[in-house]
């Protein structure tokens, strides 16, 4: 069960990098892991980590105060492929309850919507111009307000974004999806009953 | 007023409309594999059970490995323990899996088409995003997170809102030696891996009702690398012809499953069958594809700044450097297999090729089902395959995910009949270019990126 998600003031990451796929995002071989806090590790893995395991210190995520990063801005297609949930464990691990994107891959925004990780689209010169900041004035904050649907960035500037509604309604008052569907259960057994 | 093949699956399956549109849909199918083991954690925690195993099958095929068919036999401690808590989940609750050794295992878009458990009209989920495959035979079928199997096993039913209605059409007829992979590569690199973004794709026009169901399958497999929600193929003759005498099999009336005329679809697009040739991937999209007859593109041939950028990193991974022949880029192995390309079909058009010669580079050949090996082996495929040289093994999603142990190295180039290109896809640092069954086999024979003669 995720934890309500209302407003967040963070630090921003820019993720300059379109088609981001979830492989990269946690790589297929620690997805056997059960989740724990051993997670953040995982989260783009090959991107951050060297074959030997060190920290590859060109890589942004690993350079302060990124590494501090609550919110990730990237671009293009972020979460495209495949279906693996493993990839929002990973991205909540690091610290990340926000994604600021110009587009998403289908599965990953659902994903995401249900474990609290919040997606956000903007457009694309939006999403640039973020990155920029972001990279230019490094530790500098966005917030990002749910209830008013808005992104505000450093220099006060409001960027408007939609979540769909009820996800947005579950987000909002922490509510469990399957606990709301089990309220329709009537309609469920109606609808079986009806193709008996 | 008329409807697209999908509205009317959808309609049909509509449990409860809120005000906003948001549907909650009846489930009849739901497929598992061991990565589902979040899910039944979850429902663990929950306090929840399953509340119709009867409609949901498990199949052990993402871990399972491609030699050797016994769990206790597992060499990898924490594979071995995947599958056997996919086993566990299974049993306690009450739903039927086919676990390794089962004569009826096989990857679950392979294997569960080929049971008859998929039937034309159904709704079917499945946690594996390839799961628009089972559209092929007329199914609204669509790839779900580990907290939407929870649902799904909770309820019966899944939230959705009504994707963008896309038609897609092939016209004219498929040259000699172009598949149905040629055609899902060819479109993606035409609209791009965002092009039917968030889409419900129904596969129309004369070359994809000439197409067998295993081609469709592999069509509507790849629906998904184009970014859509799922793909499908109105069911008609060829799709009953299929299903006949398939064990789980049930008669169904296809006659109202199809798009009304006049039905409206959002995005329209029409490709000329007769000008798709053989096709591979050079980088690390699926987007990124060209005739196996050209040349990998250059960054400074990119129609935009931002896809310059992404070419030369994918170069720079692939270890190309633009503007070669693909026919002088050598291979180090080759994969056939994966839910896009491991049926029967994909085995011979490979052994074709292969008969009666020897490969310059292993091969790894891994069947779509159990069922599909005993075939090919009946048929003497076993024998082509293995005396050209390649390895014939047991099935399972292997080098299409490396999950189970099997693994490109670091800056292998291996030539696969799988889905996805991606980086670190099949290895960490393993450069992958996705071609057909045959194309596969010639570059085999090869060593290097070459269409097979048609
Ligand atoms: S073969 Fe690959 S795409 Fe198909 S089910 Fe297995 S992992 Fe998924």
């Amino acid at each position: 069960m995720p934890d309500a998600f209302t407003t967040l003031t963070a630090v921003a990451a820019p993720l300059d990098m379109s088609n981001v796929d979830t492989d990269q995002i946690i790589p297929a071989r620690f997805m056997r892991r059960p989740r724990d806090e051993r997670y953040a590790q995982y989260g783009f893995h090959d991107l951050r980590f060297t074959p030997e395991g060190a920290a590859r210190p060109d890589f942004v995520l690993n350079r302060p105060p990124f590494d501090q990063a609550g919110i990730l801005i990237a671009s293009r297609n972020f979460g495209v492929g495949s279906s693996r949930e493993a990839a929002v464990y990973a991205l909540l691990a690091m610290g990340f309850r926000c994604v600021i994107a110009e587009s998403f891959g289908d599965i990953f925004f659902s994903n995401a919507l249900k474990n609290g990780l919040l997606p956000v689209r903007l457009p694309e010169d939006t999403c640039r111009s973020l990155r920029q900041h972001a990279a230019e004035h490094p530790g500098s904050r966005l917030t990002v307000d749910l209830a008013a649907n808005i992104v505000t960035d450093a220099e006060g500037n409001a960027h408007a974004f939609t979540i769909p509604p009820f996800a947005r309604d579950c987000l909002l008052r922490g509510l469990d999806e399957i606990g709301m569907t089990l309220t329709l259960l009537p309609a469920i057994e109606a609808f079986e009953a009806a193709r008996g | 007023m008329p409807r697209t093949l999908f509205e009317k699956i959808w309609d049909a399956h509509v449990v409860h409309r809120r005000d906003d549109g948001l549907c909650l849909l009846y489930v009849d199918r739901h497929y598992f594999h061991e990565g589902s083991f979040h899910a039944f954690n979850m429902l663990r925690a929950k306090g929840l059970k399953v509340r119709r195993p009867d409609l949901s099958f498990g199949f052990g095929d993402h871990y399972v490995p491609t030699r050797g068919r016994e769990t206790a036999a597992i060499p990898d401690p924490e594979i071995r323990g995947i599958v056997e808590t996919f086993e566990k989940n299974a049993k306690e609750a009450g739903i039927q899996a086919f676990e390794i050794a089962d004569p009826r295992q096989g990857i679950v878009h392979v294997a569960g088409p080929e049971l008859g458990l998929t039937l034309p009209g159904m709704t079917v989920v499945c946690g594996d995003s390839h799961t628009s495959s089972h559209g092929a035979l007329g199914a609204l079928a669509f790839g779900i997170g580990a907290s939407e199997v929870a649902h799904v096993l909770a309820t019966q039913t899944i939230w959705q809102s009504k994707p963008r209605q896309i038609r897609i059409a092939f016209e004219g007829t498929l040259p000699a030696g172009s598949t149905a992979k040629d055609m899902a590569l060819a479109l993606i690199a035409e609209i791009g891996t965002g092009g039917a973004l968030g889409g419900a794709i129904e596969f129309m026009g004369s070359a994809v009702r000439a197409l067998s169901v295993e081609a469709r399958l592999t069509l509507c497999n790849m629906a998904i690398e184009a970014g859509a929600r799922t793909g499908m193929v109105a069911p008609d003759a060829t799709t009953l012809a299929w299903l006949q005498g398939r064990p789980f099999a049930k008669p169904v009336d296809i006659a109202p499953l199809h798009s009304d005329d006049g039905a409206a679809f959002d995005r329209d697009a029409t490709l000329d069958a007769a000008r798709i040739a053989p096709m591979a991937t050079w980088g690390t999209s699926p987007e990124e594809a060209v005739p196996l007859s050209g040349r990998v593109p250059r960054p400074e041939d990119a129609p935009d700044e931002a896809r310059q950028k992404a070419w030369r990193g994918s170069l720079d991974y692939m270890g190309l450097s633009g503007g070669e022949r693909l026919s002088d880029v050598k291979v180090d192995r080759v994969f056939l297999g994966s839910c896009t390309n491991s049926r029967l079909e994909d085995l011979r058009a490979a052994a074709a090729v292969l008969q009666g010669r020897r490969i310059a580079v292993p091969m790894l050949v891994s069947p779509g089902s159990t069922a599909i090996k005993r075939e090919a082996e009946a048929e003497g495929l076993d024998r082509i395959f293995r005396e050209a040289g390649a390895s014939w093994e047991e099935s399972g999603c292997s080098l299409c995910v490396s999950m189970n142990g099997d693994s490109v190295a670091e800056g292998e180039r291996c030539a696969s009949t799988s889905n996805r290109n991606f980086r670190g896809r099949q290895g960490r640092g393993a450069r992958t270019h996705l071609v057909s069954p045959a194309s596969a086999a010639a570059s085999a024979l090869a060593g290097r990126l070459v269409a097979a003669e048609a």
